[in-house]
């Protein structure tokens, strides 16, 4: 590590907002992830029947979170844009291993287990991905060439591809949205841009026979008319628009909603939590969440806007693109607009290395935002 | 290529990434829209058909498990009954912390591992909010226990139940059967709706056959439950319809009768109502106490059970396989009349030894140490008398084609069909038979060993039973039945359904030997003739549990008791019209007219007081 790697520490002389300068920290952007983190645990001890043990566990995992966030912010946007390489080839690594080697849950194997704790490969993809493709772009002149585009496509979709192996659908859809939009971000031309949504489009019916499988497939067919199967894949859904829908303007009342009180609720306390807070808060709950995080977004993206270098740009502006498909994806699928697959919604949903992934890439823009002038 | 592109230009640069920023925001924008238009429609749009779809999921459907049938023997006494029990329950989702829960449970009362281990199993396939059994069979002082302590037992709960219980206890273990937990193999075969909130399925004996019609037809009741799972009110119900009563042949008094005479033997005894077909009694002995399994025997209990010398588990009477020995005489006596083999009048002089052409080594007699039954011997002193010879040479004049297909007619070789699960067919030997069990060929020898009842030949106590109704009766074919009635209504299963077409004159024929079996000074059984105010027919048989050689002498006191000769009896009384047939059998009994006939003696003795109450209570 180069001593240049940390921050000057410029001598601010008083105020708080130039001392959390120096200490690399986005006041407005901490406040808004407390307001969400704060949001979460309540629906959470809702969800999960009113479990202390669960909202502690929740708020250990929110507290490392915080710590990650803070200690990346310390380092310079020019340190990540050094190290995005490794980090990706090592993560890259890890996920050829966890295919072999992984253990895990319900059919899926994502996890490595390293003794002391458990580790997620995919999950650190989430921020390699985006950093690695920025760092290689901004590296030439943009808008990238043709043979930049084919490289970093490559880069993105090797690790789509691995993580849809394992299988893990969702954060396979995370990662390649990363990558998309970092290509995107850098100016690659529209008629790239048009060619690969016609490739895409091709695409649907090989991705349907010969790469789904087939509870994917049935998941799609589901979304098309959850009715058929009211006691298989269908349930999830017709109890969980059930519950939003019967939560109206208002809600049934903090720990008060009946569909998740009695276990109608499949996942209430992970990914379908969004419908737990609908149900008790109703579209006011959902409007409230909703505005915190195009918030949150519209903060990351002024970040975007104001950073020093390429790199630092493309990466907090594909981060802030990023956390609005976790957003879309959650809130769609609970909803019935979009397939189920595998999404928590960030922040609320109860989960330990998503919430660390989550602020680690916070953590980045921190980093970003905080960053010395050029002169 | 290297153009003015090749120039940086950081400016235009920080602009095309601005635009595209914003065509990402923009994006973002109207993408937040559509989500927001989604949970506008359903929550705003259609919130009320949700908010009634939601309500009803506040609406929990229970099941009423039905009351299982009851089961009577044919005075109507009970003797498959339920009575409450109770049990410890828990709802996990009442309770703060399940494992501090149940390790301050198993502080206040036993709560063995197996238990525990039981419990976490069912807690997987059950529904949100339905209780979960921990404990069976709470004792009165253990309910008072948690009554007291329920205070901080939060979601453990005290619930009744009806549970199986058999008043008669081991009378009717093997015939009843009992009932138990469904385990996980028959939770497989069943269909978990009629099965809702029932936890016993009939696993043996009557129990099991008459499962079906035993369990009823689950209910149900609407309740509605606050936020919190607890019923608030009941909506609607539809109650349970009860099982199916049984109403049995059996007569509790004549299977009491019975069980005593069989005390501290082994051995089985089927008693048959000859009119009806009907079963009167039925014993195997030893029995053992079918209220063991209801809730659960436990390993030290079964062990003893299942490793018991005298096998108390075995159901002789159905699934004993035993060589009939002589008890088949009368049988292929008529079946040898009757397809012309020997007449009424032929005779043969027996010296104790039976010599077939061709073979050196003879059959012996069973009196072949006294020189045989001597000369003049017809069909009927060779039944009274139980001459081995004259079946040898019978046997050789009918032939094993004739013998087998009347002894399928009497029942013999194939299960009788009765209604009750796991009953064993026996053997009766053919070409047939020995091409396929055997792969070899008939021999004469075979049939000589057959016509005595023993080589191949292997019958169950209820065969020899029905064997025995079936000559008593002359001819009439009725499959043998437990059930006499269902919820009142009789099942008419007496209704003949053949007839063994044989000449009257030798049923009379056969009738009269058998009748002098019990009652002329030279018959086999005639120990139990002494102060008979009715008429017996019958035959007594032995059967060889090891073989021995022609030229040696079975001789109780050399060998081990156990393999000392089964004891066996068939009869029927009165003999001029025949009411109860029986078969019977004392395991290692030796002599049919010493130890299995007397049996039967008290058995009709009993039987026929029953049936002229009034006429014996004034004489």
């Amino acid at each position: 590590m180069h001593r240049n790697d940390f921050v000057r520490q410029l001598t601010s002389p008083g105020g708080d907002r130039r001392r959390a300068r120096a200490m690399h920290i986005d006041i407005p952007l901490l406040l808004i992830l407390l307001v969400l983190c704060g949001i979460g645990l309540a629906v959470l001890y809702s969800a999960s029947g009113e479990s202390i043990s669960y909202i502690k566990r929740q708020a250990t995992f929110m507290l490392v979170g915080l710590i990650s966030m803070i200690a990346i912010a310390q380092l310079t946007p020019r340190f990540w844009q050094r190290w995005s390489i490794f980090i990706y080839l090592g993560g890259l690594l890890s996920l050829v291993v966890v295919l072999f080697f992984g253990v895990g849950a319900k059919g899926a194997q994502r996890w490595l287990d390293l003794g002391f704790t458990r580790f997620q490969p995919s999950e650190l993809m989430k921020i390699a991905v985006p950093m690695m493709i920025s760092a290689y772009l901004s590296n030439h002149y943009l808008p990238p060439r043709f043979k930049h585009v084919l490289i970093a496509t490559a880069a993105a979709l090797l690790p789509v591809f691995l993580i849809a192996r394992q299988p893990d659908l969702g954060t396979s859809l995370i990662v390649f949205s990363s990558g998309f939009f970092a290509i995107f971000l850098a100016g690659i031309g529209k008629r790239y841009l048009i060619s690969t949504g016609l490739l895409a489009v091709a695409a649907i019916p090989i991705m349907w026979f010969y790469v789904l499988l087939d509870y994917q497939k049935q998941r799609v067919l589901t979304l098309l008319a959850p009715e058929d199967d009211k006691l298989g894949a269908g349930w999830n859904i017709i109890q969980s628009t059930t519950a939003i829908g019967s939560g109206g303007l208002g809600g049934k009342g903090w720990t008060q909603g009946t569909q998740s009180q009695l276990n109608f609720l499949p996942e209430s306390h992970t990914d379908f939590i969004i419908a737990v807070l609908a149900e008790e808060f109703g579209l006011i709950g959902v409007l409230t969440l909703m505005l915190v995080y195009l918030l949150l977004i519209g903060r990351c993206m002024v970040i975007a806007l104001n950073a020093q270098t390429m790199f630092s740009r493309l990466v907090a502006g594909t981060l802030s693109l990023t956390f609005f498909v976790y957003i879309f994806v959650n809130m769609g699928m609970v909803s019935g607009i979009l397939p189920v697959v595998g999404a928590p919604l960030p922040f609320i949903s109860y989960g330990g290395s998503a919430i660390v992934t989550l602020f680690s890439g916070f953590g980045i823009l921190m980093a970003i935002s905080t960053e010395p002038k050029r002169i | 290529m290297l153009d003015n592109a090749a120039f940086s230009d950081p400016q235009r640069e920080r602009l095309l990434f601005a635009r595209r920023l914003l065509v990402g925001a923009l994006v973002t924008v109207v993408l937040s829209i559509v989500l927001i238009l989604r949970y506008f429609d359903l929550q705003i749009s259609r919130h009320e058909d949700f908010a009634t779809q939601s309500n009803k999921n506040r609406v929990l459907v229970r099941p009423l498990p039905p009351q299982r049938g009851l089961i009577y023997d044919r005075n109507g006494l009970l003797i498959a009954d339920n009575r409450p029990s109770y049990d410890l329950t828990i709802i996990p989702e009442r309770t703060e912390d399940m494992d501090q829960l149940i390790s301050d449970l198993s502080e206040l009362i036993d709560i063995s591992e197996r238990d525990i281990q039981r419990f976490r199993k069912n807690l997987k396939r059950r529904r949100p909010y339905e209780q979960t059994a921990l404990h069976f069979n709470l004792s009165e002082s253990e309910r008072a226990i948690l009554a007291v302590n329920g205070h901080r037992l939060a979601g453990a709960e005290t619930s009744a139940r009806l549970d199986r219980y058999y008043p008669f206890h081991d009378l009717f273990a093997h015939v009843v059967g009992y009932v138990g937990r469904i385990n996980e193999r028959e939770s497989q075969n069943i269909d978990p709706v009629k099965y809702s909130g029932t936890d016993s399925i009939g696993k043996i004996g009557l129990e099991k056959y008459y499962q079906q019609q035993l369990l009823g037809t689950v209910g149900s009741e609407q309740v509605e439950t606050n936020a919190r799972g607890r019923v608030m009110r009941v909506l609607e119900k539809n109650p349970a319809v009860p099982g199916d009563n049984l109403t049995l042949y059996l007569d509790s008094n004549l299977q009491r009768e019975v069980y005593k005479a069989f005390a501290g033997k082994r051995g089985a005894l089927v008693a048959i109502e000859v009119e009806t077909g009907g079963i009167l009694a039925m014993v195997s002995a030893p029995s053992y106490d079918p209220n063991l399994f209801v809730s659960g025997i436990s390993q030290k209990n079964y062990d003893s059970l299942l490793y018991s010398k005298d096998r108390p588990l075995f159901d002789r009477a159905i699934r004993g396989q035993y060589p009939p020995g002589s008890t088949i005489k009368p049988l292929f006596g008529l079946a040898a009349l009757e397809s012309k083999a020997i007449s009424t009048d032929f005779t043969i002089e027996d010296n104790g030894f039976f010599y077939f052409k061709g073979i050196e080594r003879p059959w012996r007699d069973h009196n072949s140490a006294v020189g045989g039954h001597g000369s003049g011997v017809g069909l009927a002193r060779a039944i009274v008398e139980s001459c081995d010879v004259y079946f040898y040479e019978l046997g050789v004049r009918t032939g094993i084609d004739m013998l087998a297909k009347y002894a399928a007619e009497f029942g013999l070789g194939h299960t009788t069909g009765i209604d009750m699960p796991g009953e064993r067919p026996g053997i009766m030997p053919s070409r047939a038979w020995k091409k396929g069990a055997r792969g070899s060929s008939w021999f004469n020898g075979d049939t000589i060993n057959v016509s005595i009842g023993q080589g191949f030949m292997l019958t169950t106590p209820l065969q020899l039973a029905v064997m025995s109704a079936r000559i008593a009766s002359r001819g009439d074919v009725r499959t043998p039945r437990l059930v006499k009635a269902i919820n009142g209504v009789d099942l008419n299963a007496d209704s003949e359904i053949g007839k063994i077409d044989i000449d009257q004159r030798y049923w009379d024929y056969v009738h009269q030997a058998m009748k002098d079996v019990v009652h002329s000074p030279h018959g086999t059984a005639r120990k139990i003739n002494h102060n008979l105010g009715y008429t017996i027919a019958g035959k007594t048989g032995t059967a060889q549990v090891i073989s021995i050689g022609a030229e040696e002498k079975y001789d109780s006191s050399t060998i081990d008791k156990r393999q000392w000769d089964h004891a066996l009896f068939v009869a029927f009384a009165p003999v001029e019209n025949p009411k109860i047939a029986i078969g019977l059998i004392v395991e290692n009994g030796e002599h049919g007219g010493l130890v299995a006939a007397p049996i039967a003696r008290e058995v009709f003795d009993a039987y026929m007081q029953s049936q002229q109450p009034a006429s014996m209570a004034n004489r």
